[in-house]
């Protein structure tokens, strides 16, 4: 067994600081992989300074392999669902010629790990995975070293297989814990032959999930399971709006209730207490009164200097039109056809199925805190600024995540915890409810996209203007050959706070670009997928598009008239997909006493996706990455959207903001096209992009009826059981 | 108050009015069984009293004192998975796995009450269970899987009787 194994929350017995390599791991064998072959500011504990902003990080990998054998890796990535355990283990054991139950990797710790500058944009295979293979495949050539002198022979006649080191002279084999027992080697390396695709036989394969066992038996403790000894549970009293201020608190009745204290330190009011019901009482027993100016809601209302709502949410967000550039602007007046138009886009909620939620301890001056970030460096350092604390007296760990889906950057339930644990002197485990995290997380920006554009006769793209408000860049540039295009983002004033999502603002200017791509093959008078192919010259995307619809069926008889089929296509982070979905109209019935007949409701019954992001790691959990992300699709494209009144969150509860069921399930079809010429590219946000659009078209077709906001049927709502 | 939790019996001291959920959780560190919103909407909290999948968030304690409540941890038996979890991790029903003990104890019930299941059974008795992550299809392959082996063994005792 690996010596260390914090995996399920252990504490290290001993102190870290400052201590080289080979006290902190043992003996053994030690590979340390960086990029510029250095390992003095990797040092565990370091606190070298680090540039956040500086591209690319640093990705460095440690593998130790100790005196009985055990195979620990260490990376700074996070697991959170999309399964890296397992991908980046299977590409260290390629390389070890192990199998991969042989060995364990120990993630995300900031004593423990080398430094990483988070999990996010889809890139832990395309750089962590290289990193991984390269230290492992320095491992393997240590061991063939240690290996060829043990044996006296020519290190040609050794090899590894099946995790043994064998001596093809003599046919003897060893364990690799034979080879490092008494050993106490320390290699930096900044690579070594790793083992060529083509040759794969463990990547490539559909290796399941590495810690699936502790997940079906609830072994597997999440941030929000830890317990320390005498841990507290502590809750925040949050302010009445987004940006009140505490005019007056009255802890009077909670702070009656036996071993709960009350912390107020600024407009920071906490509550802290032995148990769940404790807290709840003493919550409910710390009375407070905050003042509010005006704020917008997402209400059409006239715009001034109070906030937005959710109706002149689109007006704050986009002030002026921009004006189009020269080229632009002449090749429009030459275009046979010109189409303009404007796409709006919800904020939503990332939902992730565990609330964040932290664990803190302080001994001795330091700080140890458990939470689910994915940016697990840049907590430890808001938490050594708001403390004063030097980062090596700050220690983030990151149990596996119970989901996040790029809504868990920051670590707002860390500094919580730490406050609160500083105020009581013990460790507190705070989690925070579905409703703060509806709240006080942040949000996938809302946004205003406009394309102007124009076609010739012929359906060939001469113009092409994007100009996206506030959702993001990402995504933006169209992928069609175009001869005068520009597109351009423009930052606004986000009423509510935003940050990163799935996909980022890719799904945003997919959905924008892919629904004019379908007027513009209307206004041609050309079928859809022609006129993407008479426009596009990109191998890698005209070959999903071509699969996807070969796969479909695209072209055939719909099945009725309230059926539809659309297509969509796009690319993100260098992997490529296209969708094709079928939706179908649901009479909304009866509604009640409302006058109006409701609209009908949408149904997807069938989404099928070609996807390519080069080598492919794991096929079936990159499957699992597609369906997912058709079904995360599902409620942004159709129902979600978050609603917001002068500061306040209105549907912040699973009852009122609806989320994909297994009633919106369609059948999911998913081909993958595997280009193991290729480099593996980021998988897991990519799929997202064709969802809205492919079915946004569906719909067009199926009515005549283009919806331009997302999302496209928020009167869909059916209550769950 | 008494508590009969994974066939242990359990005497615990507690206000009857607190959610068996955090009782389960903080008094006897069973913390397979999840919070995810407190309100009966998400399903992560899913525990069996007599066989039957209830949201522990919203179920007072008191309410099911004395009846036979089966968490997570107690599915598998002498370190023997059962039938479900098995069939979870062969079909890669779970990414993030923080669903993933509600709806096994979902399905554990569904398949108590109708072995063989039709699609849209296991949908509708899966309703109120959220994945974010999207393992819906995976999760109704894993469900058809353990009916399909129940029916071949029904039919086998059929043969022998």
């Amino acid at each position: 067994m690996p010596r260390f194994k914090w995996l399920r929350g252990n504490m290290p017995e001993f102190d870290l600081e400052r201590r080289g390599f080979l006290k902190f791991f043992g003996g053994g064998l030690v590979l340390l992989l960086t990029l510029d072959g250095t390992s003095s500011s990797q040092e565990p504990g370091s606190t070298a300074a680090r540039r956040p902003d500086a591209r690319p990080p640093e990705l460095a990998a440690w593998l130790h392999i100790s005196e009985d054998g055990a195979i620990t890796v260490y990376t700074g990535k996070v697991e959170m669902g999309q399964n890296i355990r397992t991908s980046l283990a299977q590409a260290v054991a390629e390389e070890l010629r192990t199998p991969i139950s042989a060995l364990q990797l120990v993630m995300a710790d900031t004593d423990l790990t080398p430094y990483d500058m988070g999990t996010f944009d889809s890139r832990t295979i395309p750089l962590m995975a290289p990193q991984m293979r390269k230290v492992g495949a320095a491992a393997r050539e240590a061991l063939i070293d240690l290996a060829a002198d043990k044996w006296k022979v020519d290190r040609a006649s050794i090899t590894l297989a099946g995790g043994r080191v064998k001596n093809n002279v003599s046919g003897e084999t060893v364990g690799f814990g034979e080879l490092t027992r008494g050993q106490k080697l320390v290699k930096t390396v900044d690579g070594a032959k790793v083992t060529p695709a083509a040759e794969w036989t463990l990547q490539g394969t559909s290796v399941p999930k590495v810690n699936a066992r502790e997940m079906v038996t609830g072994a597997h403790r999440y941030t929000s399971d830890l317990v320390r000894p005498n841990m507290l549970h502590g809750r925040v009293r949050r302010p009445a709006a987004f940006q009140a201020k505490l005019t007056s608190l009255d802890a009077k009745e909670a702070g009656a209730i036996p071993d709960v204290l009350v912390v107020r330190d600024g407009d920071f009011v906490g509550v802290v207490a032995p148990d769940e019901a404790l807290l709840r009482k003493a919550i409910n027993g710390t009375k407070t009164v905050w003042s509010t100016d005006a704020q917008p809601s997402n209400d059409a209302r006239p715009s001034n200097d109070a906030q937005p709502s959710n109706k002149d949410l689109f007006g704050s967000l986009k002030k002026t039109v921009s004006p189009l550039r020269p080229d632009v602007e002449q090749a429009l007046q030459a275009a046979d056809h010109k189409l303009e138009a404007t796409y709006t886009i919800a904020y939503i909620a990332h939902v992730p199925l565990e609330p964040r939620a932290a664990v803190a301890e302080w001994n001795d001056g330091k700080l140890t805190v458990w939470t689910g970030t994915e940016l697990p460096w840049s907590v430890r350092s808001e938490l050594a600024a708001a403390f004063k604390l030097p980062e090596d007296r700050v220690r983030v760990i990151v149990p596996d995540i119970g989901s996040a889906f790029g809504g868990k950057h920051t670590g707002e339930a860390a500094m919580e915890a730490a406050r609160l644990a500083k105020a009581a002197n013990a460790p507190v485990k705070l989690i925070w409810s579905r409703e703060e995290e509806f709240t006080w997380g942040y949000f996938r920006p809302a946004g205003v996209i406009d394309i102007r554009s124009g076609i010739t006769r012929d359906g060939l793209i001469t113009a092409w203007q994007c100009d996206n408000y506030n959702s993001g860049p990402e995504g933006l540039d169209t992928p069609y050959d175009v001869a005068n295009h520009a597109s351009e983002f423009h930052a606004a004033a986000s009423p509510l706070r935003q940050g990163s999502y799935r996909g980022m603002a890719g799904t945003a200017n997919h959905f924008a670009r892919e629904s004019l791509m379908d007027d513009l093959a209307s206004a041609a008078g050309i079928d859809p997928l022609e006129f993407r192919l008479k426009n596009l010259k990109n191998a890698r995307l005209r070959a999903v598009l071509q699969s996807a619809a070969d796969r479909f069926g695209w072209g055939k008889e719909k099945p009725s008239a309230d059926h539809g089929f659309g297509l969509a296509c796009g690319v993100l982070n260098d992997s490529y997909v296209a969708m094709c979905a079928e939706i179908s109209l649901v009479p909304a019935g009866f509604q009640g006493a409302e006058v109006e007949p409701a609209p009908p409701n949408v149904r997807i019954d069938r989404v099928l996706t070609t996807f390519e992001c080069g080598a492919i790691l794991n096929p079936e959990h990159l499957k699992g990455q597609i369906e997912g992300s058709v079904m995360l699709g599902i409620g942004g494209a159709l129902f979600e959207s978050v609603e917001f009144e002068n500061g306040r969150i209105l549907n912040p509860r699973l009852a009122t903001y609806r989320v994909p069921r297994f009633s919106d399930l369609p059948i999911i079809e998913t081909v993958l096209l595997d280009r193991r010429d290729l480099p593996s590219a980021g998988a897991g946000g990519t799929p997202i992009v064709a969802l809205a659009p492919a079915v946004g078209n569906a719909i067009f077709q199926a009515t005549g009826t283009r919806i331009r906001s997302l999302p496209m049927a928020p009167k869909g709502f059916v209550k769950s059981l | 108050m008494e508590l009969v939790v994974n066939r242990t019996r359990y005497r615990l001291v507690v206000d009857p009015g607190r959610m068996l959920l955090w009782v389960l959780r903080d008094e006897l560190e069973l913390t397979g069984t999840k919070y995810g919103c407190g309100e009966g909407e998400c399903g992560a909290c899913t525990v069996l009293i007599d066989g039957a999948a209830i949201r522990s968030c919203v179920t007072r304690v008191s309410a099911v004192a004395g009846k036979q409540i089966t968490t997570i941890e107690g599915l598998a038996q002498n370190g023997k998975l059962h039938p479900l979890q098995e069939a979870f991790i062969q079909a890669d029903a779970l990414q993030c796995g923080y669903c993933t003990p509600g709806m096994i104890l979902s399905s554990v019930a569904l398949l108590k009450k109708t072995p063989q299941p039709t699609e849209p059974e296991i949908r509708t008795s899966l309703e109120g269970n959220v994945c974010r992550c999207g393992t819906y299809p995976r999760i109704i392959v894993a469900v058809k899987s353990v009916a399909v082996k129940n029916a071949a063994l029904q039919m086998a005792a059929g043969q022998h009787a």
